[in-house]
């Protein structure tokens, strides 16, 4: 039996209502980091589970030891001996310390070597050679250009499934975190670096794809959609965008950091090449930032003072 | 000649900010008036305000975080029914440029001018006592100290109704917080506000490591300390560790947003994340600058009502000074996401770990201190219990956090936000109730009535749990924090209980009114007239309540671990007082509007920065300086206390310890 909270219904009545509950405290199923749908989520959510228990391990009876102590120990009760001047003894401060230092050490253990395999960098174990996407995260959408299909996308990641995504992320303007909670990792987006994400999702599906971290008036609606798409499916996809719709060049990404509330997704059929090295290296203007006048500002932007 | 300022700054189209506006100036008004028209200016201005005093400035302190705090819960309230009311279609009732700032400010202000003041205010109070001595080390930096941060606090209120509060959160990440995607005012509030309150923690953080270095009374040994001076000189030598960085760290964001530098932004070479990196070397230590004095008030707690010494002091100590040097080495763990490589992240997960040895000890020592006790549930006994139930779970999910692919997908989320409102909460804020409970008598001069206590004790236990369990379940649904409206209407159920939290959480906060007003008005029935009123173990229990101007007549000296507990024990052992001292004038700081003035300058020339009215910054500077040379230059600075007069006050004392030996020998059955 496997302790993770899982959502394909349990062997037995006491296991399923086990698991029910579980699975209500730890977030549901509902396209939350729980429910992972690639490798990559499945180690997070491994980690939780795996950490959780064992620190609930030592919680729960600290606890129960500290509300037992309490009510033993209470003024009302004649029967507990009374030690006023006890406070030391050398074999539970023995035991004090080393509870918590042995809990620690094998959470160290969890943390080098989850460290390790989890870390966002490091490329997915796969016979498949991982899809390139590049991804800049603009005020207030996703850029998504895929270098060597020659097509981009904004506010909408398509993906083969089963195979590996290698994503490098940047930003035009202002940090910004890529995330995906049902594919795993979230790394920031930041201007002139590039971080590395490698992510997979296992099944075709849909997902929700999120920014994690604030940034400015638009940041609520930042949301994309993630559509993992069998092998044909996304070979066709790409066909299909390949020459369809605008061009993606300098000119056309400089009117795509303009500050936007427009979430609605759409696509360019032809991409620049070396785009992506040109913003990430900020060879291309950075966003503007707010070009009218928001809320109770009484300065028109500026640069500079 | 305004600089950026115009009647424009000012929001009258705006419903909320406007009738709060409205509301706070006519309820000042009110004060000032009923205070002139009373005639209590004087009394004011010589007792309070001027005052030097550590008890009168932590009252002061504690004054300020109270009404911050209620303040910063407004905030939370907008947040929380916001984010109910703003899912799928619906837009709630704040927009993004309006909400932003809200959880900005909510976030400021609950830090910088809550729960520092509220911490500062009581190790202000409490600690000279509990060392046995007459004041602080430097009194009038003391004043100096509180007005600033009164008046970071002032500026942080002002910017509700002349111009706008910063929109980037807490902590101001560039380049979001740079003049390109933050034109406006706000950021620049944010920052002068929390540099003119940083410059006033820094000196009290100096002052307070000062007076436990070196102000001791004699024979109170480092290691006869209570507990909480221990914990107030740790939190106060971070201050002074840390509180630099944070200062450097804004002033460069100071230069980039006023004089085009670029430390922190896109172009130029700047770099966002030195400025990550540095203000979390400054955050971290800052959350431990908070918890430590909590812990110190648990153990002075968990001890007197149990009717026991801490269990296991020393190890105590060494739990505190280990969380002080580890501390400062795991500041990366808010940022793992950056991708700082898997060898920096594990240093930093296990470092981060680590400091729960530390607070894992603690929690044991409490639960032995218990044993073996006649364990009394007052009201500061049951914020203790809840703090002990609610921190162990806040500790855990913090370790969780603290392990990089676990913070792979929990970052930023609304699990995070459970996770430090579990500790800030469970740990600082309990440990404030919890200790404004038990010195209240000390201060006042009489008990807060214990069962509207316990009420809010229950709603705010009930009400906590309520509203951030939600929370824990929504970040692992996925969802991240800050968010104006709601795209998944899944997650409405959670936040409707989340609601239904603050809620009992507001029941809460009006049994905690009801209690001061119900104890003002019983106050005789609730007198404390012993100056001992929960049995306690230090120094402090040792003076009457509230204690007079200079604390001690005689300066005592100390003979033990639990200084009064000794002499305590001893007067009821042979059944009487020690003989009578000679008493001797005393030499006592005279008060200096210096502090008051200086602040008065501070907030005018913060006010004239944020607003570009160069003038006036001239000016104000120029004052500042000046008022502060004017006052600070005298050549008079103490007055004495007769010979009589501190004879007179302490023979009144030690009748009232008398009676305390009279009704002990009764209760004994032996004849006084």
């Amino acid at each position: 039996m496997k302790l993770i909270p899982s959502c394909k219904p349990g062997a037995s009545g006491a296991v399923s209502a086990a698991a029910a509950v579980a699975t209500l405290l730890l977030g549901g199923c509902a396209g939350g980091v729980m429910d992972p749908k690639g490798p990559v989520g499945q180690g997070n959510r491994q980690i939780i589970v795996d950490a959780t228990l064992i620190m609930l391990f030592i919680v729960i009876p600290t606890i129960l030891l500290a509300l037992w102590m309490a009510w033993r120990y209470r003024a009302s009760n004649t029967k507990a001996e009374y030690l006023p001047y006890w406070s030391f003894s050398g074999r539970i401060e023995a035991v004090v310390w080393a509870i918590p230092i042995l809990v620690i050490m094998f959470l160290s253990g969890e943390i080098w070597i989850g460290s390790h395999r989890l870390d966002p960098f490091r490329p997915l174990e796969s016979d498949q050679k991982p899809v390139e996407v590049q991804v800049v995260s603009l005020d207030w959408r996703w850029l998504f250009i895929y270098p060597e299909e020659g097509v981009a996308t904004v506010n909408e990641l398509v993906i083969p499934a089963g195979r590996p995504v290698h994503f490098s992320i940047t930003s035009s303007s202002v940090m910004n975190t890529f995330f995906v909670p049902q594919l795993g990792s979230m790394i920031y987006a930041m201007n002139g670096m590039v971080s590395q994400l490698h992510l997979q999702a296992d099944q075709p599906g849909e997902f929700r794809g999120i920014s994690g971290q604030f940034s400015g008036d638009g940041f609520s609606d930042m949301t994309f959609r993630v559509r993992s798409l069998p092998a044909d499916q996304y070979a066709g996809w790409v066909a299909s965008t390949r020459g369809a719709g605008p061009v993606l060049d300098q000119t056309t990404y400089a009117g795509l950091t303009r500050q936007s509330r427009d979430t609605r997704p759409f696509t360019f059929g032809a991409v620049q090449p070396d785009l992506f090295n040109v913003i990430a290296t900020r060879q291309a203007p950075p966003g503007p930032g707010p070009v009218a006048q928001y809320g109770r500002e009484t300065t028109p932007a500026s640069g500079e003072n | 000649m305004f600089g950026k300022l115009s009647w424009a700054a000012v929001p009258l189209h705006e419903p909320i900010p406007m009738i709060t506006s409205v509301v706070v100036v006519l309820i000042l008004l009110g004060v000032i008036g009923w205070v002139v028209a009373k005639g209590h200016w004087r009394y004011i201005w010589d007792e309070w305000i001027t005052s030097v005093d550590h008890k009168r400035i932590g009252i002061m302190y504690i004054l300020l975080g109270v009404v911050m705090l209620i303040r910063g819960f407004a905030d939370a309230i907008m947040m929380r029914t916001q984010q109910a009311a703003a899912i799928g279609e619906s837009t709630g009732y704040l927009p993004p440029e309006h909400y932003n700032q809200i959880f900005s400010a909510h976030g400021t202000i609950m830090i910088f001018f809550g729960a520092m003041p509220l911490v500062i205010g009581l190790m202000n109070y409490v600690m000279p006592l509990q060392l046995g001595v007459r004041d602080v080390a430097f009194p009038t930096l003391n004043s100096v100290g509180f007005w600033l941060t009164a008046a970071g606090a002032l500026l942080v209120n002002v910017s509700l109704f002349v111009g706008e509060f910063a929109r980037t959160g807490w902590l101001p990440y560039p380049p979001l917080s740079e003049t390109t995607y933050t034109p406006g005012v706000g950021v620049d509030y944010y920052l002068w506000a929390v540099q003119i309150s940083g410059i006033g923690t820094l000196m009290t953080g100096v002052n307070l490591v000062t007076t436990v270095l070196k102000m001791r009374a004699p024979g109170m040994s480092y290691l006869r300390m209570p507990m909480f001076c221990w914990t107030t000189l740790a939190s106060n030598l971070l201050i002074v560790a840390v509180f630099p960085i944070l200062t450097a760290t804004l002033a460069m964001l100071t230069l980039d947003r006023y004089f085009g530098f670029h430390f922190f932004t896109n172009e130029a070479g700047g770099n966002q994340m030195m400025f990550v990196n540095l203000i979390w070397a400054w955050g971290h230590p800052e959350v431990y600058i908070l918890v430590l004095p909590a812990f110190g008030i648990f153990s002075e707690i968990f001890s007197t009502f149990s009717g026991k010494p801490l269990f296991g002091y020393r190890s105590m100590v060494a739990a505190t000074l280990f969380i002080v040097v580890v501390s400062c080495m795991v500041w990366l763990h808010h940022f793992f996401t950056m991708g700082a490589g898997p060898a920096v992240n594990t240093f930093f997960g296990i470092a981060s770990s680590v400091i729960a040895v530390g607070t894992g000890v603690k929690i044991y020592n409490w639960i032995f201190t218990m044993y073996g006790g006649r364990v009394r549930f007052e009201v500061p006994m049951l914020w203790s219990m809840g703090f002990l139930v609610t921190f162990v779970i806040g500790g855990m999910t913090g370790v969780l956090l603290a392990i990089p692919p676990a913070d792979f997908v929990t970052h930023n989320s609304m699990f995070l936000v459970a996770h430090f409102h579990n500790v800030i909460i469970g740990g600082v804020v309990f440990a404030v109730f919890a200790a404004l409970e038990y010195w209240f008598p000390k201060a006042f001069g009489f008990r807060l009535h214990p069962g509207w206590g316990k009420a809010a004790f229950w709603f705010a236990f009930v009400g906590f749990w309520v509203t951030f369990t939600p929370l824990y379940v929504l970040g692992l649904q996925g969802m991240t924090r800050r968010l104006q409206h709601i795209n998944y209407p899944e997650w409405a159920p959670m936040l409707y209980v989340s609601v239904a939290g603050v809620a009992i959480l507001v029941v809460g906060v009006v049994c905690q009114v009801i209690q001061l007003l119900v104890s003002i008005r019983d106050r005789d029935k609730l007198r404390d007239v012993t100056g001992d009123p929960w049995d306690g173990r230090s120094m402090e229990w040792a003076t009457p309540s509230p204690p007079p101007m200079f604390n001690f007549a005689v300066i005592p000296n100390v003979e033990g671990e639990e200084a009064y507990w000794g002499i305590k024990t001893r007067a009821i052992e042979t059944q009487r007082l020690g003989p009578e001292p000679v008493y001797k004038p005393i030499h006592m700081p005279l008060n200096s509007p210096v502090g008051v003035i200086t602040a008065f300058f501070a907030s005018v020339t913060g006010f004239a920065l944020i607003w570009h009215i160069w003038w006036l910054v001239i000016l104000g500077l120029v004052c500042a300086f000046a008022g502060f040379v004017w006052f600070a230059w005298r050549d008079i600075h103490e007055f004495e206390i007769p010979a009589e007069e501190v004879a007179r006050i302490d023979r009144a004392r030690r009748a009232a310890r008398r009676a305390i030996l009279e009704r002990v020998a009764r209760e004994q059955g032996k004849p006084a």
